[in-house]
């Protein structure tokens, strides 16, 4: 397998608040290599995205605790300096959001806003900078990007725009890029797109991709190897083409039961009852078990570790393979038996 | 299923609906966003009526309209055998019990500052004919049919979940036993896993208590698994319109295949599939293209035909069938997109 290029071990992400501690992400690990898409998909509150801003130092240090290491080019991300971390972050490292609405500054043009990008890593001149925008626009498929590039944000489409915040990101030819649910604002024929070209990017520029989202159909049809939150905590991570085939998790389970498909009207879609807890008051033990129907005595007293299979596929889960296989063979709901 | 008659209880006969902007120095120009442009169409009681489309097709102006919520620039609404097209505020009045809405964010439709109770119990004191001790009962019972339990009446919106919102939002459309129920996009906030629950429960209701929906959303793996008949729409139009599995089976505009071809899939077989990618953005509706307003995306585009002559959906009439916008409608699908733009007999050069 190609290079590691980001290694992220034990990560933790507290927020201290007046009812108490939240406890975003605990205890996250995984690596991200070269010309791979890592997907992270998880419900909201899971930490899928605000581990990913740990990483970024997009923190704000006095409200957030965070422990853990994050290795990137030989540095821990976690723990420089602001200042250096200024020299990595857009250069080593860099970061597409949700909504491309509210990252362009309205009031400056497309092409000045890349070119500041260029600058703020390099010294070049600044006719240098815009050549090096015009040409990112035009690699990101934008048409006649010379003169889109004199364009101010409000007169490019919502999928423009995000094609312009890829662009953006890819200035400096990251190692890592980092995609914040880069689909979930824009219309479905825009999002089929915006997934091929970060796909396409992704081999021309030669970078590990992460992909966060929660939609498990586009975790399908883009990521090489995925990771399942929740509440915080790892699930499931592995080859995306085994936990697809073979899930381990019964959250993964009860995700995939109740995602509607476009290929088929099922007969009912099977729900996961109740909702995701506090991160404020975590269920003791593992925190899926109020939800889950295959939980027993175990599942609320002890936290299942993360334990990995052959193949790197990990599962936290306290079922035994064996009753991992009964679950499944006998089609109750929350089993992808009763999913497909 | 309840049974499905043919009974329309939501007609909408060639209705258009242009919205007025203002541009230029002194708003001298008047420009005109053509939101919904010649629409036709019949709800039958009983079924789940989608309407599908990107941002700005005009399916939710679609719903508001049926609603008489907005008033239309063009054409006739009739709910419930009645022409309800001029009818005054007051003359409507009594009719909006009939029709209730389920927004699309949980957090934004309740007001924070009521309890669930006075939510819930609000349409009893519009309409009236309820004493207070009679509401309270009432909106109880409500609880309990959306799945909440009678003691959440006393408490506030911010105390629920996302999902749990979205069921006191539908005990507040079910409070006046409505006939018709407009759904607008009423999963799209939640999550997964809870998406699952709302569906049940509205397909459940609907058993229950012989309702009709129209359904609107982006979303076209959740719209097969809950509507009868599907329209697509694309800008301000009507593109397609047939049962829900004929839709999914055999979609005969481009735009349709188009639409379910960009949906990602979780199917393990096969490995990765072929998108079917069209270029380009929706274009604007102050200025819709001239002919198939699809042809400057569509991968069936001919040339000297598409760009003038506009394709026409037959009439409403012939709804029963299947009808589709389109001068080369898909014959075969699945397709690929070299098959669709081969596949138009007449269509021999594809190009934008």
């Amino acid at each position: 397998m190609s290079e590691i290029v980001l290694d992220v071990h034990g990560l933790t992400v507290v927020f201290p608040t007046a009812d108490g501690d939240v406890q975003a992400v605990s205890d996250l690990s995984y690596t991200l290599h070269r010309g791979e898409t890592l997907g992270i998909v998880g419900e909201s509150g899971s930490g899928k995205s605000v581990s990913s801003l740990a990483l970024m130092q997009l923190l704000n240090a006095e409200s957030a605790r965070i422990s853990g290491r994050a290795e990137l080019g030989g540095r821990d991300l976690l723990s420089l300096p602001p200042d250096e971390m200024r020299r990595v972050r857009g250069k080593d490292i860099a970061m597409v959001f949700q909504d491309p609405f509210a990252c362009l500054h309205p009031m400056h043009r497309v092409g000045d806003q890349i070119a500041e990008a260029v600058t703020a890593h390099e010294k070049v001149s600044n006719a240098a900078a815009t050549a090096r925008a015009v040409d990112l626009l035009g690699q990101v498929g934008i048409p006649n990007a010379e003169e889109r590039s004199r364009d101010y944000p409000h007169q490019f489409s919502g999928g423009m725009r995000q094609r312009a915040m890829i662009a953006m990101a890819l200035v400096h030819n990251p190692s890592v890029l980092i995609a914040d649910e880069p689909t979930t604002a824009l219309d479905v024929t825009v999002q089929a797109q915006i997934l091929e070209l970060i796909e396409r990017v992704k081999d021309e520029f030669d970078m590990g991709v992460i992909l966060i989202t929660h939609d498990l159909g586009v975790i399908a049809e883009t990521a090489d190897r995925v990771l399942v939150m929740y509440a915080g905590r790892a699930m499931e991570y592995g080859p995306a083409d085994e936990l697809f085939a073979a899930p381990q998790n019964p959250y993964t389970w009860g995700l995939l039961g109740s995602m509607p498909t476009v290929e088929r009207k099922l007969e009912e879609l099977v729900a996961i009852e109740g909702s995701p807890p506090s991160l404020v008051n975590l269920p003791p033990g593992c925190a899926f078990h109020p939800r889950c129907i295959h939980a027993f005595e175990k599942c609320g007293t002890a936290l299942p570790d993360l334990e990995i299979a052959p193949g790197g596929h990990a599962d936290r889960c306290h079922l035994s393979p064996q009753m991992k296989r009964e679950a499944q063979g006998a089609g109750i709901a929350g089993s992808p038996g009763a999913a497909r | 299923m309840s049974s499905h008659t043919n009974e329309a209880l939501v007609e909408l006969d060639h209705v258009t609906k242009h919205f007025a902007v203002r541009q230029g120095v002194f708003s001298r120009s008047h420009a005109r966003v053509h939101a919904v442009e010649d629409v036709s169409l019949t709800v039958r009681r009983g079924e789940t009526l989608g309407i599908v489309g990107e941002s700005g097709c005009g399916k939710s102006t679609t719903a508001r309209l049926m609603m008489r919520l907005i008033d239309p620039t063009a054409g006739t609404i009739r709910f419930d055998g009645r022409d309800i097209t001029k009818l005054s505020q007051r003359r409507m009045r009594p009719l909006r019990r009939e029709m209730q809405m389920i927004f699309q964010d949980p957090y934004a439709s309740l007001n924070p500052r009521k309890t669930v109770e006075q939510i819930v119990s609000q349409p009893f004191a519009v309409h009236g004919g309820m004493s207070s001790s009679e509401a309270k009962l009432r909106v109880k019972e409500l609880l309990e049919v959306v799945g909440l339990s009678r003691e959440h009446s006393s408490r506030y919106p911010h105390e629920f979940s996302g999902g749990q919102r979205q069921r006191i939002g539908i005990a507040r459309a079910l409070a006046l036993n409505p006939k018709l129920i407009v759904c607008d996009e009423p999963v799209s906030a939640l999550d997964v896993s809870v998406q699952a629950q709302i569906l049940n429960l509205l397909r459940s209701l609907q058993d229950e208590f012989d309702l009709t929906y129209v359904f609107i959303s982006h979303d076209l793996s959740v719209v097969r698994q809950i509507c009868t008949r599907i329209a697509v729409m694309y800008l301000g139009r009507i593109v397609e319109f047939a049962e829900s599995e004929e839709i999914f089976e055999h979609p005969r505009h481009p735009y349709t295949a188009v639409l379910i071809s960009a949906v990602p899939r979780m199917s393990v077989d096969g490995g990765r599939r072929k998108r079917i990618v069209v270029s380009g953005d929706v274009p604007s509706s102050i200025a819709p293209p001239s002919g198939c307003v699809f042809h400057p995306r569509c991968p069936r585009f001919h040339a000297g035909h598409c760009d003038v002559v506009e394709p026409r959906l037959e009439s409403a009439a012939t709804a029963l069938g299947h009808v589709a916008a389109c001068h080369f409608p898909i014959q075969r699908w699945p397709a690929d997109e070299d098959e669709l733009r081969t596949g138009a007999a007449a269509a021999a050069s594809a190009d934008k």
